[in-house]
C-alpha cells in the first residue's frame, strides 16, 4: 500500500492547498497521471501518482491546506486486498525526528530494535544507503495538521509575491554570488537556426532560445560543479541536467519550470518541451514534476530589450545564467572589424561551491557550442 | 571545626563512643563536649534544637544515624527548618547541617537501610547531597557549613569502608553540577552515591562488548544538575538510571520525566531505570543482594537499550 503524499513544490513551500480530486476510490491510476490538483502560493500544479495501482481511499479532502509530506491518499497494488488501517510503525522519537529530516517514510524502514522497533541506527543506514540529507529548509509537518486561522483574503498574486520575496531574500542573505560576463558572437548559431528554419512551418520553428537552453546543458556536462543544490554546508553535484526555465507569467510573477535531462534532448525536443512548459505555465496547468527538481535555472531576457542580465540564484541551486538581448554590434576578430549579432551570457554562482576559474570555464564551453552549432 | 567556632557537632553518640560510623572518633577529645554533643534518643529534639542554634547565629552540624530516623524529626526539617526562610519574607536564614547515613548492602534490616533522599529532594528549602567520592564526602561537608541555608548530607553506609587518598589541598566543593565520572556515547547512565561504582563497574563490562557508557554523578538531587544529564543524553540517545530508591514516586522517576520534557526526540530507546526492589530491605544477605540494583542488573539492562553495540 503506498502513501501519496503531499508534494514539495520548491524549496520554500512548507504547505499546499488540495483543491480537487480527479480520481475515486477505486480508480485506476497509472504512473505518471495527474490525480487531482494542488494550489500553492505560486500556482495551480496537477500532482502526479508515482505508483500504478488502485486508489485505496483519499485520506484529505479538497479545500484542505496540508503541510508537505501528509498523506493525501492510499493507493494500493493491483493484487493488495483493500486496505484496512495503515499499520503502526513502531520508532523511537530519534528515527521518527531523522526520518522527517531526511524524508523517509518510516514505514519502508526495517527496524532492528526490540520487537522490530526502527531505530536512529536503521534511519541513518537507510539514509546512507540512499544517500539523501535533511532537506533544505526541511518543513516539519506538525503531528496534527493544526486548523488554519481565517486569514484575510489576501489579493491575487500576493502569495506568489511572498514566495518570491522569500526565496530571493534567503539567496541575497545566504549566497555569496559571483557574476561573470562575456559576450558571444552570435552569427554562426543565427545562419544556423536559418537554414534549419528555412525548411519548416511556422509552428516548427526552432526559437534561439532552444539553442541557449542546449548550450547550457552541453556547458554543464562538461563543468558538472555548476549543476546541482547546496545544502548544509555542502555541494551536491547532480547528475541529471535539468534546465529551469523562468518564465514570466502575464498576472505577473514567476515560475521556474525544469527541462529534464536536457543535455540529452536534441534541439527539437527542448524547443517542444519548451513550448509545453511555457503554454502550460501561462495557463496555470503545471505539473508537480515540472516544479520540483531544476539543477540550474536560465533566465533570458533578451525579448524585452535588455542587454545584460545580473540574476539571483534559486536556492539551493549552484547557479544562474542569464540571457540578455542578441544585439548588432561593431566586433573586432583578426584585425578587422565587422558587424555581428552579438549575444550576452552571464553566470550567477555560489562562491562557496566554485570559484570564478570554474565559472570562467562554463562560459567559455557555452560558447564554443554556440561558435560550432550545425545546422542539422 | 578549627578555622569556625560556631561550628558544632550533635547526635547520638557522637562523642565518648565517637559516632556510630566512627565518623567523629576522637573529637571530643579535640574539641570537648560542648562542641560535641551527645545527645538523648529523640530526633525531633535535637534537630529542634539545631535550628534554633542555627537562627541563634551557630552553624551546627547534626547527625542522624539513618535516614530512617530522620522521619521522627520531619516535622523539623519540612516544615520548620526548609520553611523559615520563604515564611519569613527572607528574615530568617536557617544555616544548618544535616548528615545521616542512607541506604543498604550492610545487613541491617529494614529499619536501618532505605534509601529516602529522593523523598527530601521533593523539598523547596532544602539542598541534598550525595557524595560519592573521597573528595565530596570532604569537601561536600565544607561547602554546606558556608551555605546559609539547610543543606542534608547523605552519606552511604557502604563508603565509610571505602579508602583513598584525600588531595592535600582538598577543600570545600562546587554542588551545584552533576560530574561525568567516565565518558561514553552510547548511553548515558545516571546515578549518585554509593551506587556510582556498581555503575562505573557496569561500564568497565560493557566497554569491552564496545558499548561505551557515560555515567553521570549526580552529586546533588536538589538542585538537580537538569543540564548536564540532558546534554548527556541528546549526545548519547539513552538513559538508564541507577537509583537505590523504590521506583515509585522516586528521583529517577523525577530525572526520567525531565528527560522526556527536555530530549524526547533525542531518546532512541526507552528510558530504564535500575531501582531496589519495592519491598523493605530484606536482612539476609542473599534477599539484600537481590533487592539491590547490582552491577550485573545494570550491564543487563543497559544491554537491552543498545542494540547497535558500538553503533
Amino acid at each position: 500500500m503506498g502513501e501519496f503524499r503531499m508534494p514539495s513544490l520548491g524549496a520554500d513551500m512548507a504547505a499546499g492547498t488540495l483543491t480537487r480530486w480527479d480520481v475515486k476510490p477505486g480508480d485506476h491510476v497509472n504512473s505518471g497521471d495527474t490525480i487531482g490538483v494542488v494550489e500553492t502560493d505560486k500556482a495551480n500544479v496537477e500532482i502526479e501518482v508515482f505508483e500504478s495501482g488502485i486508489v485505496d481511499r483519499l485520506i484529505v479532502q479538497p479545500g484542505a491546506k496540508v503541510p508537505v509530506g501528509t498523506p493525501l491518499a492510499l493507493i494500493r497494488g493491483e493484487a493488495e486486498a483493500p486496505a484496512k488501517a495503515p499499520a503502526l510503525v513502531r520508532a523511537s522519537p530519534m528515527a521518527r525526528r531523522l526520518a522527517r529530516e531526511y524524508r523517509l517514510d518510516l514505514a519502508t524502514i526495517a527496524g532492528s530494535g526490540p520487537h522490530g522497533v526502527v531505530e536512529r541506527a536503521d534511519v541513518e543506514r537507510v539514509a546512507k544507503q540512499a544517500e539523501v540529507r535533511p532537506g533544505p529548509a526541511a518543513p516539519v509537518p506538525p503531528a496534527a495538521p493544526a486548523p488554519q486561522p481565517p486569514a484575510p483574503q489576501p489579493s491575487e498574486g500576493a502569495g506568489m509575491r511572498r514566495a518570491i520575496a522569500a526565496a530571493m531574500t534567503r539567496s541575497n542573505r545566504e549566497i555569496p554570488h559571483y557574476y561573470l560576463e562575456t559576450h558571444i558572437d552570435f552569427s554562426n548559431a543565427q545562419r544556423a537556426l536559418e537554414t534549419i528554419n528555412l525548411r519548416r512551418s511556422v509552428k516548427e520553428r526552432l526559437l534561439p532560445a532552444a539553442l541557449l537552453f542546449k548550450a547550457v546543458a552541453t556547458a554543464l556536462a562538461e563543468v558538472p560543479e555548476l549543476n546541482g543544490y547546496w545544502i548544509d554546508d555542502e555541494p551536491h553535484q547532480s547528475e541529471r541536467i535539468n534546465v529551469g526555465m523562468a518564465i514570466a507569467l502575464r498576472q505577473g510573477g514567476l515560475v521556474i519550470p525544469a527541462i529534464h535531462d536536457a543535455d540529452a534532448k536534441s534541439l527539437d525536443e527542448i524547443m517542444e518541451a519548451m513550448r509545453d512548459l511555457i503554454t502550460r505555465a501561462r495557463s496555470g496547468s503545471m505539473r508537480s514534476s515540472d516544479l520540483v527538481d531544476s539543477t540550474i535555472t536560465v533566465t533570458n531576457l533578451g525579448d524585452l530589450g535588455v542587454e545584460s542580465v545580473y540574476g539571483i540564484i534559486y536556492p539551493p541551486q549552484l547557479a544562474l545564467v542569464g540571457f540578455g538581448k542578441i544585439v548588432e554590434r561593431p566586433w573586432a576578430e583578426n584585425g578587422m572589424i565587422g558587424i555581428r549579432p552579438i549575444l550576452s551570457a552571464t553566470l550567477a554562482a555560489d562562491h562557496r561551491a566554485t570559484d570564478g576559474h570554474r565559472g570562467a570555464r562554463f562560459l567559455s564551453a557555452l560558447e564554443r557550442y554556440i561558435l560550432q552549432v550545425q545546422p542539422g | 571545626m578549627q578555622s569556625d567556632e560556631r561550628v558544632f557537632l550533635m547526635g547520638e553518640d557522637v562523642g565518648r563512643y565517637g559516632g556510630y560510623f566512627a565518623v567523629s572518633k576522637g573529637f571530643i577529645d579535640e574539641f570537648g563536649p560542648e562542641r560535641i554533643r551527645d545527645t538523648p534518643l529523640s530526633e525531633s529534639a535535637y534537630v529542634g534544637a539545631g535550628i534554633g542554634a542555627a537562627l541563634a547565629g551557630m552553624r551546627p552540624i547534626v547527625e542522624i544515624t539513618t535516614a530512617n530516623f530522620s522521619l521522627l524529626a520531619l516535622d523539623q526539617i519540612v516544615d520548620n527548618a526548609a520553611s523559615y526562610l520563604y515564611m519569613s519574607g527572607g528574615q530568617f536564614n536557617v544555616p544548618l547541617v544535616i548528615r545521616m547515613g542512607t541506604g543498604g548492602a550492610r545487613q541491617m534490616g529494614a529499619q536501618h537501610s532505605h534509601s529516602l533522599e529522593g523523598w527530601y529532594a521533593h523539598i523547596p528549602g532544602l539542598k541534598i547531597l550525595t557524595p560519592a567520592t573521597l573528595a565530596d564526602a570532604r569537601g561536600m561537608l565544607a561547602t554546606a557549613l558556608a551555605d546559609p541555608d539547610p543543606v542534608l548530607i547523605f552519606e552511604h553506609g557502604t563508603l565509610y569502608n571505602m579508602e583513598g587518598e584525600l588531595a592535600p589541598d582538598a577543600g570545600a566543593v562546587d554542588i551545584s553540577s552533576a560530574s561525568i565520572r567516565r565518558a561514553g556515547r552510547d548511553v548515558s547512565i545516571i546515578t549518585y552515591g554509593a551506587t556510582l561504582w556498581k555503575a562505573l563497574a557496569a561500564a568497565e563490562t560493557l566497554a569491552q562488548d564496545g558499548i561505551e557508557a557515560e555515567v553521570i554523578d549526580l552529586r546533588s538531587l536538589r538542585p538537580l544538575d537538569e543540564r548536564t544529564i540532558v546534554e548527556s543524553v541528546k549526545r548519547t540517545h539513552r538513559a538508564a538510571i541507577v537509583d537505590e530508591g523504590w521506583k515509585s514516586g522516586s528521583i529517577s522517576a523525577e530525572i526520567c520525566a525531565r528527560i522526556v520534557e527536555a530530549a524526547f526526540y533525542d531518546l532512541d530507546a526507552p528510558i530504564a531505570r535500575v531501582c531496589s526492589a519495592e519491598v523493605p530491605m530484606p536482612y539476609a544477605k542473599q534477599l539484600e543482594d537481590a533487592a539491590l540494583p547490582q552491577a550485573e542488573t545494570i550491564v543487563a539492562t543497559v544491554r537491552s537499550l543498545v542494540s547497535h553495540a558500538g553503533g
